[in-house]
This record gives C-alpha cells, structure tokens and sequence, in this order.
C-alpha cells in the first residue's frame, strides 16, 4: 500500500511537469466540475471559443489530456479598447483513479462547455487460460 | 482565460495620458506572454474585449455555457448593458464531486465606449461560448474622410 502510495506521488510529480510548447502563446488551465457515480465518471470543462475540431482530449496510461487552441477572433483592421482576456490554448491534465472503457467514452461540446463522459470499465474478467 | 484585472472598467477617452495606458496595457500582455501558464483567477465577468474599427465597435465577451434566452443586452447612446444569468444544471442521479470550478450566477456589465452608437443596428451573436456585439458607430460620429482642395 506504502509502495503504491509512493508511486503515485512519483507520478504525480512528473505529471507537474508542463510538457514543452510548440506554439508561442499563453496557456489557460479551464474551470472544470468532476463528479462521480456508480458507473462514470464526468467532467466538465469551460472552454470558451473553443471550436469541435481544435479540442484535442487524449486519455492514456489513465492522464486524461484535455487541450484545445483558440485563435483570435477579432478582424485585421481592429484596434483594442479594452481587453480583459486572450487567447491562447486551453490545457489541463488529470490522472484517473479508475480503468475507463475507452470505446464508450462521449464527448459534447456545446457553447464552449465541454462534457466528457468516461464510463467505467466493467470489473476486469477473470481469462482462462488453456494449456495446449 | 481570465486576465488580472489592473485598469478601471471604463477606459479614460479624455484623458491626456490615455495612450500611455494603451502603452502599458500593451508592455503587461507582451510580458504576461512569456509567463507560460496561468491560473484561472477572480475578476470581472464577463471578462471583455472591446476594439473598433472605422465603422463599429466590437464586444466580445467569453460567457460559456449561457442559454441566449438568459442574456439581456441594451444600448443607449453611447453605453451598452449586457446582463444575464449562468445556470448550471444540477445533476439528475446521485453523484460525488471531486472538483467544483465552474461559477454560476447572475451578471450586469455597462461599458462606455468612446463615441455615440447606431442603437438600432446593434448586431448581438453567441457561439462557441462567446458573445459578440457588433455596434455601428452613429454616423456623425464616424471619421469622415477630408479632401484637399488646391
């Protein structure tokens, strides 16, 4: 238990690194809700701007990667008055505790609001194992 | 993607010195984008970028998640009003939060700009999470173009 316990904070620890940038630009860590119930887990992220096709999620080894790249909207010809918020790209990681079933996993993106089922995979079956 | 919030809600247009804010507001965001990641930190909301060309301003506001039957927006001489409320559904079945960050609640924003505007022509669009008001400038209020003669 010690040891496992360990582990993880290694892992953790490793996943506190921020992996290198490709792209100049600042970088947003998006307001998220995570809840649980018996059968998923569900995660909700505030992605304002966001487009269907530049939200990039990558779930392995259990580190759920969420990142998305926002491009300005504003025109050429524009000059700045007031400005308040950029953009840039949205990143943010998480380790899951449970196994998710990749196959089923459901995404929604409605309004920059990113919904993100991950249904829990049914406990691991025990495999016979033949010897020919 | 909240900024610090350092300059008042209305920029001062009659200000001398105004340039010299659009100076330093310009200085902070070239050295706030060598930081690299930023925390979602307290401020206004909705945060707001306002920019004009020759013949509108623009509004853009980041305000995900709102249903466009929430959002009231108003113009009246040279003001606009934009406010509404954030919902955030309970969840139907019983479920155990690990993180809660997402904020609701209700919202009222007023922002000056700078020269009278067309109210009537006000264009107001919501997509992606982002609110996008285009406001015609009044017409004696725009720059007009002035010849020479020789």
């Amino acid at each position: 238990m010690k040891e496992s316990l360990e582990m993880q904070k290694a892992d953790g620890e490793k996943l506190q690194a921020f992996p290198e940038q490709t792209r100049p630009g600042p970088v947003y860590t998006p307001a998220v809700d995570i809840f649980e119930s018996d059968d998923r887990i569900s995660v909700l992220a505030d992605m304002p701007g966001v487009k269907a096709k530049d939200l990039k999620i990558d779930l392995r080894e259990n580190v759920l990667t969420l990142s998305a790249q926002v491009s300005s909207p504003e025109a050429q010809g524009e000059s700045s008055i007031l400005r308040e918020f950029e953009t840039g790209t949205f990143f943010r990681q998480f380790t899951l505790s449970e196994v998710i079933d990749q196959a089923k996993i459901d995404t929604k993106l409605t309004d920059g609001v990113l919904r993100l089922e991950l249904p829990k995979l049914e406990k691991a079956k025990p495999r016979q194992i033949t010897v020919h | 993607m909240l900024l610090r919030r350092v300059w008042p809600s209305r920029p001062a247009f009659d200000n001398p010195f105004a340039d010299f804010g659009q100076l330093r507001r310009e200085m902070q965001r070239m050295f706030e984008a060598w930081d690299g990641v930023r925390e979602p930190q307290a401020g206004v909301f909705p945060p707001m970028n306002v920019t004009q060309d020759n013949d509108n301003f623009y509004v853009r506001a980041e305000m995900p998640g709102i249903a466009a039957k929430d959002l009231s927006i108003s113009a009246v001489r040279n003001r606009v009003s934009i406010a509404g409320k954030r919902e955030i559904p309970p969840e139907n079945e019983q479920v155990s939060y690990h993180r809660k960050e997402r904020a609701q609640g209700e919202f009222n924003r007023i922002v000056t700009l700078p020269s009278e505007l067309a109210a009537d022509k006000v264009d107001a669009r919501y997509s992606d999470g982002i609110l996008t008001l285009t406001l015609p400038k009044a017409e004696e209020a725009k720059p007009r173009q002035i010849t020479v003669k020789s």
